[in-house]
This record gives C-alpha cells, sequence and structure tokens, in this order.
C-alpha cells in the first residue's frame, strides 16, 4: 500500500507539472496539445544542461546539490519555453489552427528529444553514468524522513522538484483566482474581444501564458529523467504523459490546485498496474492491462458530466480553441 | 485558385529546404540528399508498392476526417477508430467461423469494422450535440481507451508462449488482388470520388458546410443540426473502422496497440493542407509519404542511426508550411510607427480564404 501511495505521488508529479503549465495555456483560449512534446523538449533540455555541468567538473562525485536543481530547472524551463514560443508565434501571431499547430509541435518535440539526448546527452557510456550520478543527487531528499517510518515515507521521502511542482501549483492556483494578472487572463480565455476592449493586452497575456506554461510543463519532462527513472529511455513514454496530463486539466475542472489531488489519483492509477498484484492476490497481468485506461475513462466521465451540469464554474474557459483576430470583431 | 498555386509553391520550396538542413546535418550536398529522397520512395518496385500503400491508407484516414472537419468537428480520435476497427476485425478472424466460411467471414468482418469504427466516432459525437462537450479533448481520450482495450485483448488471446504478441491470424484473410497492396489502392481511389462527391455535390455535403459555418443558420435553415452531426460522425468513423479491416484483414493479419501508426494525427496534417478538398488530398499524402519513405532513406545512406532525425525534419516542414498558410490566405501591410498604437502591426484583408469560396461555390 505504501508503495502504492509513493510511486503515486512521484509518478502523479509528472502530470501535476504539465497539467498546471497546460491549465494556463488553456485559461488564455489556447489548446496546447503540443504539451507532450514540450514536456520531451524540457525533459532534453534539462538533462542537457545537467550534462554539461556534470561534464565541466573535474570530479564528478562532488557536483552540488543546489547547482544541479538551478541548472536542470532553468535549462527544462528555456527549452520548454522555446517549444511554447514556436506554438504561440504560429498561433497568437500566426493564427494558424490550434489543433494542427500542437499536433506538429507534439512530432517535433518527440524527435528533438530524441535527437539531442541521442547525439549529445547520452552518447557514451560515460555520458549514462554521469547522469545516472547526477539524478541520485538530484533526488535527495530529507535526512529525518526515514526516522518517522510510514509518515516520513510519504511526505518527506522525496526530491525537491516534487515539492517544487506543489507549490508552482498553489502559487498558479492564487494567480489565477486571486489576482488581477489572473483575472485578465481569464478574461483573454473567456472573450478576448471584451478583455480587449477593456483595455487589456491580448496578444501579451497569451503569450505569456503560453511560454510560462509551457516552461512549466518542461520541467515536468526533466523530472521524470532526471528523478523518476534517473536516466534516458525514449521519448514516447514522456509523450504518452504529456496526454494523460491534458487529460488530468479537465479531470480537475481547470483548477490548478484541484491538479493536485488529480496528479496523485491519476499517478496511483497509473502505477497500480505494476503494483496490485501485490495487493490484491489472483489479480492477473492482463486484468491489469484494463487498469490503465481507467484514468482515460474518469476524463471522459468527467468531461460529460461537466458538460451536461452547464454550471458556469466548471466549463472550459469560452474561447478555448478559437484564435483571436481583432479585425474580424 | 490562385492560393493553391501558392500552397503548392511554399510546399516545394520546404522540400527544397528540407533538402539542405539534411544536407547540412549529414555533411553531404543536398542534391544528393534529393536523390536518396527519390530513390527511397521510387528505388524499387517493391518501394513503389509500399508507397503507394502507405499513401492509400494516410489518404483514407485523411477522407475519414474530411466530413467532420468541414462540420468543424474536430475528430482527433482517427487512431482510436482505426484501432476498433481493426479489434473487430481480429476478433472475427480468431474465430472457428473464419476458418469454416472465409467469404461470409470476411462479409461480417466489413460490416463489423465500419460498426465499430462509427460507434466509437458517434459516442462523442452524440455528446457534442446533445450537450456541448469538447469533442477534440473527448477524441483524444477515446484513442487511448481504445489503444487500451486493444492491449487488453491482445494480451488476453496471446498464446501463452508468445509474451503477449499475437502471431499472424491463419484465416479469414481478405481477398488478395494481384498482390496484398492493391485492394488497399483500391478502396482508397474509390472512396476519394466518393469523398469528393458526398462533400461536393449531395444534399448531406452542403448540410454538413452549413452547420459548419454557423449552426444558428443551419437551425433556421430547417436542418436537424443534432442529426448532422451524428450522422457525419459516424461516416468519419466508418471510413476510419474500415482502415482498421485493411490493417488487419489485408495488410498486417495481427493486431497490437501502435497498429495505426498515428495515422490518425498525420492524416490530420494531410487533410487540412489539402483544404479539405479530397483531390488536393492525395497530392498532400503523396507528399507526406514521400517525405517519411524517403527520410528513412536518405538516414540510412549516410549511416544516421538517429531515427528522431527524420521526425524532426518533418515536423520542420510542417511548421514551415502552417506559417505559410498565413501570408496565403492574408495580406500583411505594415503600418508606419504614428499610426494608431494600439492597433496590432499587422493588417490583414481576408483573402477569401478557400473554404469560404467552396462554399460560395456550392451556392
Amino acid at each position: 500500500m505504501l508503495l502504492l501511495i509513493t510511486g503515486a505521488i512521484s509518478i502523479g508529479v509528472i502530470f501535476l507539472y504539465g497539467c498546471v503549465g497546460e491549465i494556463l495555456t488553456e485559461k488564455s483560449g489556447h489548446l496546447n496539445l503540443g504539451i507532450p512534446g514540450v514536456m520531451c523538449m524540457g525533459a532534453a533540455g534539462g538533462c542537457w544542461g545537467v550534462s554539461i555541468y556534470m561534464h565541466s567538473l573535474s570530479n564528478p562525485s562532488e557536483a552540488a546539490w543546489f547547482w544541479l536543481i538551478i541548472i536542470a530547472v532553468a535549462f527544462a524551463m528555456l527549452f520548454g519555453a522555446l517549444g511554447g514560443a514556436i506554438y504561440s508565434i504560429l498561433t497568437v501571431s500566426l493564427r494558424s489552427n490550434q489543433n494542427i499547430t500542437g499536433l506538429a509541435l507534439t512530432t517535433f518535440g518527440a524527435g528533438f528529444a530524441q535527437f539531442v539526448m541521442n547525439e549529445y546527452v547520452v552518447k557514451e557510456e560515460i555520458d549514462k553514468a554521469l547522469l545516472s550520478q547526477a539524478s541520485k543527487i538530484l533526488k535527495r531528499s530529507f535526512s529525518f524522513a526515514d526516522d518517522l517510518g510510514w509518515f516520513g515515507e510519504i511526505f518527506f521521502s522525496h526530491g525537491a522538484l516534487v515539492y517544487l511542482a506543489i507549490i508552482i501549483a498553489l502559487l498558479a492556483s492564487f494567480v489565477l483566482k486571486r489576482t488581477k494578472v489572473g483575472l485578465n487572463l481569464r478574461a483573454v480565455g473567456e472573450n478576448p474581444a471584451t478583455a480587449d476592449a477593456a483595455g487589456v493586452n491580448v496578444n501579451a497575456y497569451k503569450y505569456g501564458a503560453i511560454l510560462i506554461g509551457s516552461a512549466i510543463a518542461g520541467i515536468g519532462g526533466m523530472f521524470y529523467v532526471m528523478d523518476y527513472i534517473g536516466g534516458w529511455e525514449n521519448a514516447s513514454t514522456i509523450e504518452s504523459y504529456g496526454w494523460l496530463s491534458i487529460a488530468l486539466v479537465i479531470f480537475c475542472l481547470w483548477k490548478p490546485n484541484l491538479s493536485i489531488l488529480g496528479a496523485f489519483l491519476f499517478g496511483a492509477l497509473y502505477v497500480s498496474p505494476f503494483v496490485m498484484p501485490g495487493i490484491i492476490k489472483g489479480i492477473t497481468t492482463t486484468q491489469t492491462e484494463l487498469l490503465k485506461i481507467v484514468p482515460y475513462v474518469v476524463t471522459v466521465i468527467v468531461l460529460i458530466v461537466t458538460s451536461i451540469l452547464d454550471s458556469k464554474e466548471n466549463q472550459p474557459p469560452a474561447s478555448l480553441g478559437l484564435n483571436y483576430f481583432r479585425e474580424e470583431r | 485558385m490562385e492560393s493553391n498555386r501558392y500552397s503548392f509553391s511554399s510546399r516545394a520550396w520546404a522540400l527544397l529546404l528540407i533538402s539542405c538542413l539534411c544536407g547540412m546535418l549529414f555533411d553531404g550536398n543536398p542534391f544528393e540528399v534529393i536523390e536518396y529522397l527519390f530513390d527511397g520512395a521510387f528505388g524499387t518496385k517493391r518501394r513503389i508498392w509500399n508507397l503507394l500503400r502507405e499513401l492509400s491508407l494516410l489518404l483514407l484516414v485523411g477522407l475519414a476526417l474530411v466530413p467532420a472537419f468541414k462540420m468543424k468537428f474536430w475528430n482527433l480520435g482517427g487512431n482510436g477508430q482505426i484501432l476498433m476497427g481493426a479489434l473487430v476485425t481480429a476478433a472475427i478472424m480468431r474465430s472457428d467461423f473464419a476458418f469454416s466460411s472465409p467469404t461470409l467471414a470476411n462479409l461480417v468482418m466489413l460490416v463489423c469494422a465500419i460498426l465499430a469504427g462509427a460507434v466509437w466516432a458517434v459516442i462523442p459525437a452524440i455528446f457534442k450535440a446533445f450537450f456541448r462537450t469538447n469533442e477534440s479533448l473527448f477524441t483524444l481520450m477515446m484513442n487511448y481507451i481504445a489503444a487500451g482495450l486493444v492491449s487488453y485483448f491482445v494480451f488476453k488471446w496471446a498464446p501463452p508462449s508468445s509474451s503477449g504478441t499475437l502471431g499472424i491470424l491463419p484465416n479469414g484473410h481478405l481477398p488478395e488482388i494481384y498482390n496484398r497492396n492493391l485492394l488497399t489502392v483500391i478502396v482508397a481511389v474509390v472512396l476519394t470520388v466518393g469523398v469528393y462527391f458526398y462533400i461536393r455535390h449531395s444534399k448531406h455535403g452542403y448540410e454538413i458546410s452549413v452547420v459548419g459555418e454557423s449552426e444558428k443558420t443551419a437551425s433556421y435553415a430547417g436542418m436537424n443540426v443534432k442529426k448532422v452531426i451524428i450522422r457525419t460522425l459516424a461516416i468519419s468513423g466508418a471510413i476510419c473502422g474500415v482502415v482498421g479491416l485493411l490493417l488487419v484483414g489485408s495488410i498486417n493479419f495481427t493486431l497490437n496497440n501502435t497498429l495505426d501508426d498515428n495515422m490518425g494525427f498525420t492524416a490530420i496534417m494531410v487533410a487540412w493542407l489539402g483544404k479539405f478538398n479530397p483531390f488536393m488530398m492525395v497530392a498532400t499524402a503523396f507528399l507526406v509519404t514521400f517525405l517519411t519513405r524517403g527520410m528513412a532513406q536518405v538516414q540510412t545512406e549516410f549511416g544516421v542511426t538517429n531515427d528522431a532525425v527524420s521526425n524532426v525534419l518533418i515536423a520542420i516542414v510542417y511548421f514551415i508550411i502552417i506559417a505559410c498558410e498565413f501570408f496565403i490566405v492574408y495580406k500583411v501591410k505594415f503600418r508606419g510607427k504614428k499610426a494608431n498604437k494600439t492597433a496590432d502591426f499587422i493588417t490583414a484583408d481576408l483573402d477569401k480564404s478557400t473554404d469560404e469560396q467552396s462554399i460560395k461555390e456550392d451556392k
């Protein structure tokens, strides 16, 4: 059971980063289906940064935790934002179809990550060793976690990036709900023409939300490689996490604070096929295959229920997926 | 149509650019890259057949999306609809029935695959029609549910010794015409013409364009919008189901959850770049297949083991084409700095997008 909870938390964080990033983007009225690609780019960027840092040290085992975190997060955000920049130039300035651009960005991001990782980051065996070493340092958790038994195991046994995700989610929730910037952003997503008339710089808000959102999602990809598995496998796993993150956005009704719980629930559902056989006796691998689709089915149900209830609070932003063109008013 | 000529030239530029980029990446000269591109696509008889088959499959999925997209229903669920068609096909091919009476089994496969694809597309359509549920997210989720179902059944059906893969199914293959690629090509040709007439010259096609332009106009004109949405998606899903049938019954004879090869997404590109015109889509489907197959050859020739390069380059081509679209549809005028400061830097005259033109032609 403990395994289920800790597993749920550590994988849920990937969804949490992606989900919070996508919520910010969608709040500006842009459905970024490129988030899976953005997460791949963030992963590649973060690892690239870490690998450069590790190579620059004469003794890699002395790598400082603080600098590793800073470099990994900064590079992940930078590369994530790069993906977001491509998307926002095409959809905000050039008003391209958001679905098409997003899908192209996903293809690009996955390919880009695979390319960068194979060519520059994990080309030789030594690189792999350096990366896993960096990952061990990065994962360092509170030293007192072991003394607190199951309580410490659940709450304090994670790396700093887990707590960063929760902080970002809470911060995003606060900004969206309680600040003027958040109010303006929501206005842009609901009805850009009205926001424009009220003197809000619509394009600036759209760019800002997409870039910041993509940067956050980028950390999610980096978290998966550096913290969750501690090495590079391939981009397609990250891509599937990206799609789950987009599902999570619907599941948690576009609310970043709710997404913390949602992410851990999704995480639990996601890891359950692997840990369930240990908990429930007699469950076969065939049956666990069905457990994997539960997150998606639940998301569909939430999507249906919210649209049937039609309450104003829990709807997608009204202009989601529509580009704003001020001269077409 | 002038804009079409521009969009084709933009594609040609993209092709030239990709070869230059490749040349720089692999330290080769661009012309050599172009040569290998063509060699990979047309080099041998077998390659040409493969190209034709891939092109037809992609085109079919694109055709499936056309009615839905014309209606501004963003069906991102092509993958799932293909997989469901494939799943029921495989289920029938496994049964004793396929062994005892193959011809009848083929017919049942056809009907069931069409139904399975249609059902998978109609579920989101019903909720869109009645409750305005966001269809792009819904269809996206349906993909993963379908993929999950397929991998469940593959696990269930797989012989215990095969570590969870289903081998070649021996019975119930679709009839082979000349070789096992031609049937797919024929289906694609028939449906291209069929969809063209359905969209351009039928009452249904007209209703689809009107609903896509404005649901209110459609209902004032006495159209049953809900019925149009559901009917259109049933057609969309049915064609995807046929692709699933072809993939299992005529090409691969086996089932796995990546059988769709992301065609549901790639086909969106094909349909959109072809401006939802079935005949133009033949050209765009060709371009996409040509690039994919050609790039694979370029990589082998240059000894690049990293298969990600082609994805990156193809995505760059997509970006270029997407960005070009703006300059094809709009005319850009830069205003002086003195002009209204709050105004956007781009003044654009809507240069009659092709979509609008086609509707006017219909009228």
